[in-house]
């Protein structure tokens, strides 16, 4: 069994109109080298379900969304996703299903746990009810009658993950502090690509290391090895997120043609360029991690 | 104490929002942004030694971490808490976060998704983010660094990212009763909503501040406190407590011009 592939290999298996669902959270841990490789791909009216980061600026500014299901997006050091912010105030994202953080998760868990949907309190008596008609709400079965949302699953059709360390047999570690939820969404996704700074021949570890371990290979089709990855975002325990691209992707934003000229510069080399145009591996290996 | 003490608008705000915490035991202490986490510590270090609090990232700690680079200091941990647990913990009422909405309505209903018309708006925030499930499940207060009519709208907020008390939007069978507001705490006062039938109510007053400016600066109708009072200034040992917190002195840049907590007479 080897599922080693390439980001070519993985957006060679994405057709028009999927749900994909980015793991990571904000500016941390997000499939970059993969979603510049969907930027340079002719993949089209994507449904991107996220916590969102600068994967859902730039695949809205490359007009790949054609819904975005998210319960917000930053680059947290500078708070307004400058893509995404453009793009809503032009009007130009149509669908919309922002949610709650935490309903998006129990959406997430619905899915990987095949039910339809999972009732929670959160989002009632808010705008979210209202500007998601589709959402319903169910009233308990038992005495105390208290009226839920009915969180419907966010099934994927793939979901798009970066990790620490893989290996060939799509065995995966999370070696910064927070998992966050990837798990969920490689549950909730029928296919789900992993994108990793390392990946072995064979996982083999101690007892401690094997806790890094969130969620179980069977739910993995493919490992990529791409070191630097998650760039810009970061990538704990391995590296930082790199503030000073994201401040030259925030200010392409407010300039004209500012988005071509990133893509040329930054995406359409390819991701060897990419990396020496960010410093190489000696600057990229170093970028500090984020003291919060 | 009455000695004269020296003392920032942001350090006033900082003592003012720790009294948010004040009583609330075993809770998750969360304050977002300067201030408010300046806020929680002080409270943790002062009156209020049963708070939780995190890194601000992932891991529970028993000492509340100074703001900024952190040279030496070696964070000690007391446990684990990825962002899978704090929800557990929202959804578990065992929380108090204080947080900066971009606006704040008559009900207490707060927006951090958009301001204008939401298929094409004004300006697009950050996104409800947390605050549909903050805001129905457990404690929440307020941080305002720049009290006024765009942020204390007159109408509702353009979109209703946490709850309130407003009647209408609650339907028959919701449980409205798990939500809690405790404090506004702006950088003119503090306000709560415990007036009558929920009516914002002004509490106390920053040093040189009136009431009918306060008014004069807010969107909805508002009620002086029976016992409106002047905001507690810090005293020197609260005052040395957050030179500790905040070594690099972030709160000078957390309200606009940095004044002092004793507003000159003009």
């Amino acid at each position: 069994m080897d599922k080693r592939m390439t980001t070519a290999d993985v957006v060679g298996a994405l057709r028009d109109g999927m749900t994909i669902g980015f793991g990571g959270w904000g500016p941390r841990r997000k499939p970059m080298a993969i979603v510049r490789e969907i930027l340079r791909s002719p993949v089209k009216d994507l449904t991107v379900v996220a916590y969102g980061g600068p994967e859902v600026g730039m695949l809205c500014a490359a007009g790949k969304v054609r819904k975005l299901v998210f319960g917000f997006a930053t680059l947290d050091a500078i708070p307004l996703e400058p893509y995404y912010r453009k793009a809503r105030e032009a009007g130009e994202l149509t669908e919309l299903m922002e949610l709650d953080e935490g309903m998006f998760q129990w959406g997430l868990r619905a899915a990987g746990m095949r039910l339809p949907f999972l009732p929670t309190r959160c989002g009632l008596a808010t705008d979210v009810v209202k500007l998601n008609p589709e959402l319903r709400t169910i009233r308990s079965p038992y005495d105390d009658g208290e009226v839920l949302i009915a969180m419907p699953a966010l099934k994927l059709d793939v979901a798009l993950l970066h990790v620490n360390v893989a290996d060939r047999l799509g065995n995966t570690l999370v070696t910064g502090p927070d998992p966050y939820f990837d798990h969920l969404f490689a549950r909730a996704a029928d296919q789900c690509y992993v994108s990793a700074e390392r990946v072995e021949e064979r996982l083999q570890l101690d007892a401690a290391s094997a806790r890094s371990n969130t969620f179980e290979r069977y739910l993995v089709t493919g490992v990529v090895e791409a070191p630097f990855g998650a760039h810009p975002t970061s990538c704990p325990s391995d590296y930082g997120w790199d503030m000073s691209h994201f401040k030259r992707y925030a200010a392409s934003a407010g300039e004209e043609g500012g988005w071509q000229a990133y893509v040329d510069e930054f995406v359409t080399p390819g991701e060897a360029a990419y990396q020496e145009r960010n410093g190489g591996a000696a600057r990229l290996g170093t970028l500090p991690l984020p003291v919060f | 104490m009455t000695e004269k003490t020296d003392f920032t608008l942001a350090e006033l705000m900082i003592v003012a929002a720790s009294e948010a915490w004040r009583g609330d035991g075993e809770v998750l202490a969360s304050g977002l942004g300067v201030i408010p986490r300046l806020g929680a510590s002080l409270a943790k270090l002062t009156h209020s030694e049963g708070l939780l609090m995190t890194d601000s990232e992932a891991f529970l700690v028993e000492e509340p971490i100074p703001l900024g680079p952190r040279g030496d200091y070696q964070p000690r941990y007391s446990g684990w808490m990825p962002f899978e647990r704090v929800f557990e913990c929202v959804w578990g009422g065992r929380r108090h976060a204080m947080i900066g909405p971009t606006q704040i309505d008559r009900w207490g209903q707060t927006n951090l998704s958009c301001v204008g018309e939401y298929a094409k708006p004004k300006s697009a925030m950050l996104g409800v983010r947390g605050l549909p499930g903050n805001s129905i499940n457990h404690i929440n207060s307020f941080f305002v660094p720049n009290h006024g009519r765009r942020v204390f709208v007159e109408g509702e907020v353009d979109m209703v990212s946490g709850v309130g008390f407003k009647p209408e939007r609650w339907n028959d069978g919701e449980r409205s009763d798990l939500m809690q507001i405790r404090i506004v705490v702006t950088d003119l006062c503090v306000m709560d909503y415990d007036g009558p039938a929920r009516a914002a109510r002004v509490r106390s007053l920053h040093p040189g501040v009136s009431f009918a400016e306060v008014q004069e600066k807010t969107g909805f109708p508002l009620i002086a406190a029976a016992e409106l009072r002047e905001t507690p200034h810090p005293t020197a040992d609260q005052l040395a407590l957050i030179r500790r917190l905040d070594p690099h002195d972030l709160r000078a840049t957390a309200i606009k011009g940095n004044p002092p907590g004793i507003r000159p007479a003009v």
